[in-house]
């Protein structure tokens, strides 16, 4: 299972720091210390061996030509498929899967950011559209990843209305940029805010807080008695 | 302010620009300068900007809006939502699968058994023992859950009539909603942020007197819900408010991604109890009531047959517990089940001293499972699910991804509140600046929800 996931090591990797401040994965058992070899990228093989995700894919084939160059790469687990588009086809791809008649994905459930510092790929932003089909009553994953230094993809606004308020949330969270979006502001975060707070180099409460004139430093800033 | 207002160096375009004045930077706020924006609004004939909210009785929560109006005609409807953003599913990555459920409960405090249900399902189906939870869990997650639904909708209610001045409709549906309370108290221990539904099974299994409460509760409820009908559904003042006004039609409803009560009133029968089974759903008899008229009425009505609906799953849910009997609550794997045993001492509840002498007195292994577990938590192998279930206002998602660590990677919440509040401006605009009130009503979002 461990190869399907493109990044699995992020507590390996030491970037997650407990919030009474253990470093490393909190395992106080003595064995934490193991460092669990990085899971590689991996595609599944087709049949998927699900009714369903084999006729969304067959589907797809048959209405987009050229799909192989749009997908990097596809996922198949636990019952549910997830297609990794490149940026450059998000669009199109979206198109044919929301019009074509044997795929009617109508509906976009929900869309939102997930960060993988150690993507072998390089592009640690990931956006994650839910996509669900009315008609046929299945529902598939859309993932776009971009890097940080060029974190472009295009907006989904303009086949699903509905992605506006998930894209600027994804946007606040992850900085993600939605080309072709409206008005893409912060709506969670104050509009002076620095920085992307759901990315995984933000520290939980890595923010003085100013009391009475005081500055309480940040938790991972405090004194640490272990 | 004399200084010139400008974007930081290096800033994205989005940004907010900022005046320096004096010892402090001073930011723009949202939307815009305001000044501009109320420079706009001269131009035109008798057009003004209005503000509305957060803190505001009629916005249902912290919702803010900001009304471009003409007259009593709102022109454009801007919604500002923010204000009780708690960081939520950041906080989540920060602790265990199991302590999750504690901070998820927090977001839509008025259903927050379904959010607790949805990410639950989702953590088992990583961990891959959904055909391993006892099925007398289920049962009664599907009970407390169609209990939360008629407590959510009379929230709904009570607070759409007071939004409106029907103060009755206030004082009614909290009465019942205080009785639903009562009963989930009973059950989990707490009024609300039960954090009953844990990854695996229960917190524990439904007390002694809870059934008998129950159907008590079930003989009175459908008496209530026909006073509701008396006291409402034809009182011409409540017509008025209501009918004909913020029509959002089915197609409109999907494009702008809106489920629940709001796309069921426009006649399309979407209900994920339904259509996507989970929880043994399919095996229930239920109807889901529709309306064809996409209007505020229908969503009222629509709501208000739900109640009676989920009171027909709560009684076949008693008997189903009848026809189960006693049994576990919690899935039979030592590695997943949370150690402790629960029970009521003089101070509450808490660890089960017996639990404790045993553990403590006789069994080493049994201690460090204990303690490994409830400090470190189980790990759960890496992957990524998104399981939706029917909220009281629509579809209510989790994705979660796990890296194959103690902690999720990261969980998000597919609030239906956070959707449905973007069909308001579609609702609105064009209407009558009173019934941008009823529209938020008839959305009947939660802003824990919204915001996260």
């Amino acid at each position: 299972m461990s190869e399907l996931v493109p990044n699995g090591s992020a507590a390996a990797g030491g970037r997650r720091q407990d919030a009474f401040g253990a470093k490393g994965t909190g395992d106080t058992s003595g064995f934490g210390g193991l460092v669990a070899p990085a899971p590689v990228l991996g595609s599944s093989e087709r049949p998927f061996g699900d009714d369903d995700a084999d006729k969304v894919y067959d589907a797809l084939e048959r209405a987009f030509p050229g799909l192989d160059e749009a997908i990097e790469r596809v996922v198949f687990d636990r019952g549910e498929l997830t297609l990794y588009v490149r940026r450059e086809y998000l669009l199109a791809v979206g198109r044919t899967l929301r019009d074509d008649p044997a795929l009617r994905f109508e509906l976009l459930s929900s869309q939102s950011g997930a960060d993988y510092p150690d993507d072998p790929t390089g592009r640690r932003l990931h956006s994650v559209v839910h996509l669900a089909s009315l008609t046929h009553r299945r529902r598939i994953r859309v993932e776009v990843s971009v890097t940080v230094e060029d974190p472009v993809m295009p907006s989904l606004t303009s086949l699903w209305p509905t992605a506006d308020w998930h894209e600027r949330e994804t946007y606040d969270f992850f900085g993600i940029i939605f080309e072709g979006h409206h008005a893409l502001t912060r709506i969670m975060m104050p509009d002076d805010w620095v920085g992307h707070p759901q990315r995984k180099d933000y520290p939980l409460g890595g923010i003085p807080v100013e009391y009475k004139g005081a500055q309480v430093p940040p938790p991972e800033k405090r004194r640490s008695y272990s | 302010m004399t200084a010139d207002t400008h974007t930081p160096p290096g800033a994205a375009p989005y940004e907010a620009g900022f005046t320096e004045g004096g010892a402090n930077r001073v930011y723009t706020v949202t939307g815009g300068d305001w000044e501009q924006v109320l420079g706009a609004g001269e131009e035109g004939a008798e057009q003004i900007v209005i503000n509305m909210g957060p803190q505001h009785p009629s916005t249902h929560g912290v919702l803010r809006l900001v009304l471009d109006i003409e007259g009593e005609t709102v022109r454009q409807t801007r919604l500002v939502i923010g204000y009780l953003h708690t960081g939520i599913e950041k906080s989540c990555e920060f602790r265990t699968w199991t302590q999750a459920v504690t901070f998820l409960t927090r977001a839509d405090y008025l259903s927050p058994l379904f959010t607790e249900t949805a990410y639950c399902l989702s953590v088992e189906r990583l961990l891959g023992v959904t055909d391993q939870i006892p099925e007398r869990a289920t049962v009664i997650r599907v009970l407390v859950m169609e209990l939360q639904r008629i407590s959510s909708h009379l929230v709904g209610l009570a607070t759409s009539g007071m939004e409106l001045g029907a103060t009755t409709a206030m004082i009614v549906g909290f009465r019942e909603r205080e009785k639903i309370l009562d009963l989930l108290e009973m059950i989990t221990g707490l009024r609300m942020n039960h954090a009953y539904i844990r990854p695996g099974g229960l917190a524990q299994d439904l007390p002694d007197g809870a059934e008998r409460a129950i159907r008590e509760f079930l003989v009175d409820m459908p008496k209530r819900i026909k006073e509701y009908h008396r006291l409402l559904t034809g009182q011409p003042i409540w017509k008025n408010r209501l009918i004909d006004v913020n029509y959002l039609d089915a197609s409109s409803c999907l494009a702008l991604g809106i489920t629940g009560p709001i796309l069921r009133s426009a006649g399309l029968p979407w209900d994920l109890r339904k259509t996507m089974p989970y929880c043994g759903y399919e095996t229930y008899e239920f109807d889901v009531p529709t309306a064809t008229e996409a209007d505020s009425f229908a969503r009222y009505l629509v709501r208000l047959e739900e109640m009676g609906e989920s009171l027909k799953i709560v009684e076949q849910c008693l008997d189903k517990l009848s026809r189960l009997g006693p049994g576990p609550v919690m899935v039979a794997d030592k590695k997943i089940a949370w150690p402790a045993q629960l029970s009521i001492g003089s101070d509450g509840m808490g660890n089960s001293l017996d639990h404790i002498r045993k553990i403590m007195g006789t069994s080493m292994e049994a201690l460090i499972h204990h303690f490994k577990l409830v400090t470190e938590g189980f790990r759960v192998p890496p992957g990524q699910v998104y399981t939706a279930v029917e909220g009281p206002r629509g579809e209510l998602g989790v994705h979660v991804v796990s890296d194959g660590g103690t902690k999720p990677f990261r969980v998000h919440v597919r609030d239906p509140s956070f959707v449905n509040l973007q069909a308001v401006p579609a609702m609105t605009e064009g209407g009558q600046i009173g019934d941008v009130i009823v529209a938020v009503a008839s959305v009947d979002p939660v802003l824990g929800g919204v915001d996260r």
